[in-house]
């Protein structure tokens, strides 16, 4: 019996539309054995926590590079807790100032990926992070 | 849009010597034998394959063999003369260099309006406005889906008011300006041609380009607001309405930029693009334009990436397909139709996170490219492109390595410098045949607009792109300072705009709403909503009603209204 596979949503918040970085990671992880949904572009946090809850996924992956990460990604979290989520692994990918890094981490941003950062890695990140889990 | 007319199709085949129809000459042959054979014994090359950024594969010498059947006459012909290829300007940088065009656009008005008068300050030679999100989507800086990203990547503009501070002190009839906005582009434009309206300023003579390219945006960048075909009526409205009142002024600038940074290869760019140009043609046709009464308003925007050699191609070939296209399927007699014009941004998708220091050689050498292959007009991108808006420190290089090339290095000296050689005429013939067949695809499939509902450009950037990072992932190319050559640095200062802006703005929005008329607003609105229902054109409707200070989001939701809002299919 394989094991299950590892579900992640791959979410596109804010009003941006640049999603290669979006698409290119979906892709990836799915050829690296995980099961991907991709929300399209413009998702609400509202969005983004429903589809994760309908979808029981295990991993988030938001891809912001417009600045609003500030923003976006304190509000999911506190949906993501107030939803019983809170064992959700949610990384974010983008466009992220090194000087607010610690503070979404602290918010319960498990890792920020930063251009430049190989698929593979990411792909790693997540095996070693759910399966540990 | 199953009434679309389809174009016919191209009556000229592309130039092209496929490489197994290639006939060295003897001497190529001996010297194959004699000198390259058993050099290459002792030292074999670095790698099986050389292929450009694109993939495109680029052999180890080019000779005569190369152009054999070509005729310079018909491929190349003179600067200033058609098929253009070698430039659209018989003297080129010799009369007068490119416009250098740094787009600019953060926080707020105010903020904006100080950057503008420093860059002209500095030797700029046009302005290029960045809008933020929320005016990019259509909505105010108050609405809900705002939050977060006011003043982020762009200016802020809600309304008029907004506007006026952002061209504060700077004459709209003396300098060009850029405006990067394409959805809610009519809007903008009204706002632009009111302030210049107050400033006294004469439409007849004001210049600059309006982005307005639609097309690319369901394509690529992806801020749309309306379906393909209201977005397509706003588009010609904005045509018509240029033709009749501001002759000077180009109202699309139809962008393979963002096509690029989406991931896609120089010959998908290229390709793209024209065949969106091809299509507001036709749209413009279907109106009822004529050809040479507002083809001239077109221009073009391209992305000027690393790899030099397929960059100066893609321009090269870029000139002479659209003369093709414009004279072979339209006929065209005006000499404006035919010589494509364009800007060029280098590729921010090039730039690295990791020391970026680099980037500003990234930058350089980018921008030559773009200078040897004939640009009108350039934006340079600044060392922290990847990190974050530039600060006024590394605006400045980037402006200044613009001045270097321009005054420095000579190669404004002489029109086209690349012009006959053996590799760069293969080149552009090879860019220009991988171009045609990518229009002629789209073409059999009714035109860009179905292939577009269709997936079919966006499918094909997805795999490109996809195919790029996995090349980079295995080392395959190699990024300096990302996956090779990599080392411990410090952060980079960068700019960093905060939610004061934000709060200003809703007061701004707060105290228009207060002081302006309501019952003038409300009136205009209603104008243009019915107006939207029938067939008249737009502008006239939008300029009455942004003048009345209606707001950006309201003009945008009239319309939505009426014209509903586009979702597209997500491919991954």
């Amino acid at each position: 019996m394989p094991e299950k596979k590892i579900r992640v949503l791959i979410a596109k918040p804010g009003l941006d539309g640049h999603d290669r970085g979006a698409k290119v990671i979906a892709r990836a992880l799915r050829d690296a054995g995980m099961e991907v949904i991709y929300t399209g572009l413009r998702q609400t946090p509202e969005m983004i926590a429903s589809a994760a809850l309908q979808e029981d996924v295990d991993v988030i992956g938001l891809s912001i590079l417009s600045g609003a990460h500030n923003t976006i990604c304190p509000q999911l979290m506190n949906l993501l807790h107030e939803k019983g989520m809170s064992d959700v692994t949610v990384l974010v990918g983008g466009i992220i100032p090194e000087a607010d890094i610690p503070g979404l981490k602290k918010s319960g941003i498990a890792e920020i990926f930063l251009p430049g950062t190989s698929t593979q890695d990411i792909v790693d990140f997540i095996y070693k992070r759910v399966s540990r889990a | 849009m199953s009434d679309k007319p389809k174009g016919p199709t191209p009556t000229l085949t592309p130039a092209e010597t496929p490489t197994s129809e290639r006939q060295p000459s003897a001497k190529e042959l001996a010297w194959e034998k004699n000198t390259l054979q058993p050099f290459l014994e002792k030292n074999p090359e670095r790698a099986y394959d050389f292929t450009t950024t694109s993939g495109h594969p680029i052999r180890r010498l080019y000779t005569e063999a190369d152009l054999a059947g070509r005729d310079p006459e018909r491929d190349l012909g003179l600067p200033g003369v058609p098929p253009y290829t070698r430039g659209i300007h018989p003297t080129m940088y010799r009369t007068r260099l490119w416009t250098m065009r740094q787009f600019a656009g953060f926080g707020t008005a105010e903020d904006t309006n100080a950057r503008f008068r420093y860059l002209l300050s500095q030797g700029q030679t046009g302005l290029s406005t960045a809008f933020d999100l929320p005016t990019l989507m259509g909505y105010d800086s108050d609405h809900p889906l705002s939050e977060g990203e006011v003043g982020k990547c762009g200016v802020a503009i809600s309304s008029l008011a907004d506007m006026e501070v952002l061209f504060d002190k700077i004459p709209l009839a003396n300098v060009t300006t850029s405006m990067t906005i394409n959805s809610p582009a009519a809007v903008i434009w009204a706002m632009y041609l009111a302030v210049a309206e107050k400033q006294g300023a004469d439409w007849k003579k004001i210049s600059g380009t309006l982005q307005n390219d639609i097309l690319k945006e369901y394509i690529a960048q992806k801020e749309y607001i309306y379906p393909p075909a209201p977005s397509m009526r706003l588009v010609i409205d904005t045509f018509e309405f240029g033709i009749k009142n501001t002759p000077k002024f180009n109202t699309i600038s139809i962008s393979g930029y963002h096509i690029r940074e989406a991931g896609s290869t120089a010959i998908q760019e290229l390709a793209f693009t024209l065949r969106d140009g091809l299509e507001y043609v036709e749209w413009g046709r279907r109106r009822g334009l004529h050809v040479d009464e507002f083809v001239p308003q077109l221009s073009f925007f391209f992305n000027a990436h690393n790899d030099f050699f397929e960059e100066i191609a893609k321009y090269r070939a870029a000139r002479r397909i659209w003369h093709k296209a414009m004279t072979g399927r339209y006929k065209s007699k005006h000499p404006r139709s035919c010589a494509l014009r364009f800007h060029t941004q280098t590729a921010g998708c090039s730039l690295t996170a990791q020391q970026p220091y680099n980037n500003v050689v990234r930058t350089a050498v980018q921008a030559l490219a773009a200078v040897m292959g004939g640009t009108q007009s350039l934006h340079t991108n600044s060392l922290d492109e990847a990190w974050a808006l530039p600060t006024e420190f590394a605006a400045t290089i980037a402006l200044r390595t613009q001045q270097i090339i321009a005054h420095e290095t000579g190669v404004t000296n002489t029109v086209d410098p690349l012009g006959g050689s053996y590799f760069v005429e293969t080149l552009t013939n090879e860019v220009e045949r991988g171009a045609w067949d990518y229009i002629d695809k789209i073409d059999a499939m009714g035109g860009m607009v179905e292939a577009i509902e269709r997936g079919y450009p966006q499918r094909e950037i997805a795999e490109a792109s996809y195919r790029y990072q996995m090349a980079v992932d295995k080392k395959e190319k190699i990024v300096v300072g990302v996956n090779d050559f990599v080392s411990e640095e410090k952060p980079l200062e960068i700019l960093q705009i905060d939610e004061t802006v934000a709060h200003r703005q809703g007061e701004r929005l707060r105290k228009l709403r207060a002081e302006r008329s309501q019952a003038e607003v409300d009136h205009r609105l209603t104008a243009l909503r019915n107006a939207a229902k029938g067939k008249e054109n737009l502008m006239p409707f939008i300029f009455e009603a942004v003048k009345a200070y209606a707001t950006l989001g309201e003009v945008c939701d009239a319309m939505r209204d009426v014209f509903g809002t586009y979702e597209e299919v997500a491919i991954t």
